[in-house]
């Protein structure tokens, strides 16, 4: 599909009105559409239960996530330890409540600075065009070459393992997804009318940027970005998991289920709950992305 | 056929430069200077200030990034990816050899994930809101979900713990393959499932579904005959692209299934600042990668003549 084509024709024929490609429906419909969707609903219940408990980590965790106990050894799950303890005698359950703190924390403050690169990069390629546009673009084509866990992965072994480590890899690798889709939507609208007139009327190239095309992306960052956070958080305790991210005794999900490996067939309660945690967590911001793409951006429907 | 192609090999050129250029440059990332970890492997001790110096001369560590990026990649282009601190073996060389374990099990995953995804698919297409239906939506929300490194737990559990039908971990036999091919499958299954009932439901709206329909073609020949071959093609380009990143995520299930394949070799590397492997698996998987898809990309021109003679 050409440019002019994207750029020119930017109305729609739809359900037998005339709809423009940057028409979004008012907030109190967004809102209504939203609330009776019952699995975005349950999702967003989760991740508030997930951010309430970890904001309140010391008030909800019934023990101290650090506190050794050497007489209660891989214990099963019972009256005093929820579900169990670890191998050094500490409360799993504990553990995976200040958990939250890092693994969610992490992916929240990850995804944060991926939507700022990803974004700034895709609207100063989308408005400038001409040489930005191909440099920028050609370094989105190369890192779009690779799978992106290999090279998180190679960042990650070269800078050494730690959580800021995960994190800049994650950074330096998934902002090239919102850079592209941005920069589309953002060649779309550079030929409109608001953003010529706008220009008419003598306004600077940052101005156009912030104050026009910005606005009119955002719902699309927001779809991408909750579509991702799943994803996001699967990757970070993945790379945990493999012993690069968190190390111990951080009580970070994929750090713990690394930890729990050698005594797994032992206490199986080292494995399937902190997995489970993470699992519920990405069904959360799963069911909360589907239901935000139905409403605010059926174009990313897959 | 032959333009279209070669247009394609004409932008992997540049491409590949880009990808050999972030494998390098990684370099300058590592904390470790290079010179005085090659001596200490060598000599067993810490090496002196001197010896330091004199072999940065000699590994050409002083000469200008761009100096050395060039001559970087000339090694590269002939093979030459260095040479492992570690094990001292040739990097590209030690890539290749555990690259066709790591191939068996992703191409084992990735048929099955196909096997598994197209038949359920199809049927929660042509029946649709029935049980079956959702249940395929829950199974696929479930598969997008778990961490793979949990499911592999969850399946050691099952099958190699309680039931003893498997083994839980190392090779040998065909039944080693079966829980690390799973693990690396179940995600692409459940993706793949999606995307077929949804290629499916468009297709079978269109108007020749109907035409066929009304001519009087049984149900079999319309959804397999006519429909399934109109899904097909979006359905292979994302396993294709799926493909090159489940080779990424075989580094986990290899580390977990002790399976002696790439992954495992990299993370075993990375633990012991073996950088030239690093280095060598990003240039080598980003190869890899840029191979996979131009062969997805010609694949679908042959599946789709639209594509092919450029009228897309």
């Amino acid at each position: 599909m050409d440019e002019a084509l994207d750029g020119g024709i930017s109305t729609v024929r739809s359900g037998g009105e005339s709809r423009d490609l940057t028409w979004r429906p008012p907030r109190w419909v967004v809102a209504r559409r939203l609330l009776r969707d019952r699995p975005a609903v349950a999702g967003a219940l989760v991740l508030a239960v997930f951010a309430l408990v970890s904001i309140a980590a010391p008030l909800v965790a019934p023990h101290d996530p650090a506190a050794v106990n050497g007489r209660a050894i891989l214990q099963p799950p019972g009256e005093v330890y929820r579900l169990g303890t670890d191998n050094l005698g500490r409360d799993i359950l504990s553990r995976l409540i200040y958990g939250a703190r890092w693994t969610l924390g992490t992916a929240l403050l990850a995804a944060a600075a991926i939507v700022v690169i990803g974004v700034s990069v895709g609207l100063v390629a989308g408005y400038f065009g001409g040489l930005i546009d191909d440099i920028l673009m050609r370094i989105v084509d190369v890192l779009l070459a690779f799978p992106s866990l290999v090279l998180a992965l190679a960042i990650v072994g070269t800078l050494g393992p730690s959580l800021r480590n995960v994190m800049i890899g994650m950074v330096a690798v998934w902002w090239v997804d919102y850079a592209r889709v941005i920069r589309g939507l953002t060649v779309g609208m550079r030929e409109r009318e608001f953003v010529t007139s706008a220009h008419c009327a003598g306004a600077s190239a940052p101005h156009i940027i912030f104050r026009h095309l910005l606005p009119n992306v955002i719902p699309s960052v927001i779809v991408l970005a909750t579509l991702e956070l799943g994803s996001l958080m699967l990757a970070i305790s993945g790379l945990s998991f493999l012993g690069l991210g968190a190390q111990p005794p951080t009580p970070e999900w994929g750090t713990m289920l690394n930890d729990g490996r050698a005594f797994f067939q032992r206490a199986p309660q080292l494995m399937v709950y902190p997995g489970l945690a993470i699992t519920i967590a990405v069904i959360g911001s799963n069911l909360v992305g589907d239901g935000l793409r139905d409403v605010l951006d059926p174009r990313f429907k897959r | 056929m032959i333009p279209y192609l070669l247009r394609r090999l004409v932008y992997l050129g540049p491409v590949w430069l880009g990808i050999s250029f972030i494998a390098f440059a990684l370099s300058s990332l590592s904390p470790g200077d290079p010179a005085r970890l090659t001596l200490q492997r060598q000599l067993d001790r810490q090496p002196t200030a001197e010896e330091v110096t004199r072999a940065r001369q000699d590994l050409g560590l002083n000469d200008p990034f761009a100096v050395r990026y060039v001559q970087w990649v000339g090694q590269a282009v002939t093979g030459d990816l260095g040479t492992s601190y570690r094990t001292g073996e040739p990097v590209l060389g030690a890539l290749l050899e555990r690259f066709p374990n790591t191939l068996r099990i992703t191409l084992l995953g990735l048929g099955g994930a196909v096997v598994v995804a197209l038949p359920l698919g199809v049927m929660a297409a042509v029946w649709r809101n029935s049980p079956l239906d959702h249940l395929s939506r829950i199974v696929s929300l479930l598969g997008a979900s778990m961490p793979s490194y949990w499911v592999a737990y969850l399946l050691i559990l099952l099958f190699a713990v309680r039931l003893h039908m498997l083994p839980v971990a190392g090779r040998g036999t065909w039944q080693h393959m079966v829980l690390p091919a799973t693990t690396l499958g179940l995600a692409t299954s459940a993706s793949l499932m999606r995307l077929t009932r949804s290629e499916m439901l468009e297709v079978l709206g269109q108007d020749f579904v109907r035409t066929s329909r009304a001519k009087g073609l049984g149900p079999r020949a319309v959804v397999v005959g006519h429909a399934l071959r109109n899904a097909l093609i979006p359905v292979v380009t994302v396993a294709g692209m799926r493909f090159a990143g489940l080779l990424g995520g075989a580094v986990i299930v290899e580390t977990i299934f002790a399976w002696p394949g790439i992954g495992k070799f990299v993370l075993d590397s990375i633990f012991d600042r073996d950088y030239p492997v690093i280095q060598g698996f990003v240039v080598f998987m980003g190869t890899v990668f840029l191979l996979v898809n131009l062969v997805v990309d010609l694949s679908y021109g042959l599946l789709d003549p639209r594509i092919r003679l450029g009228h897309r």
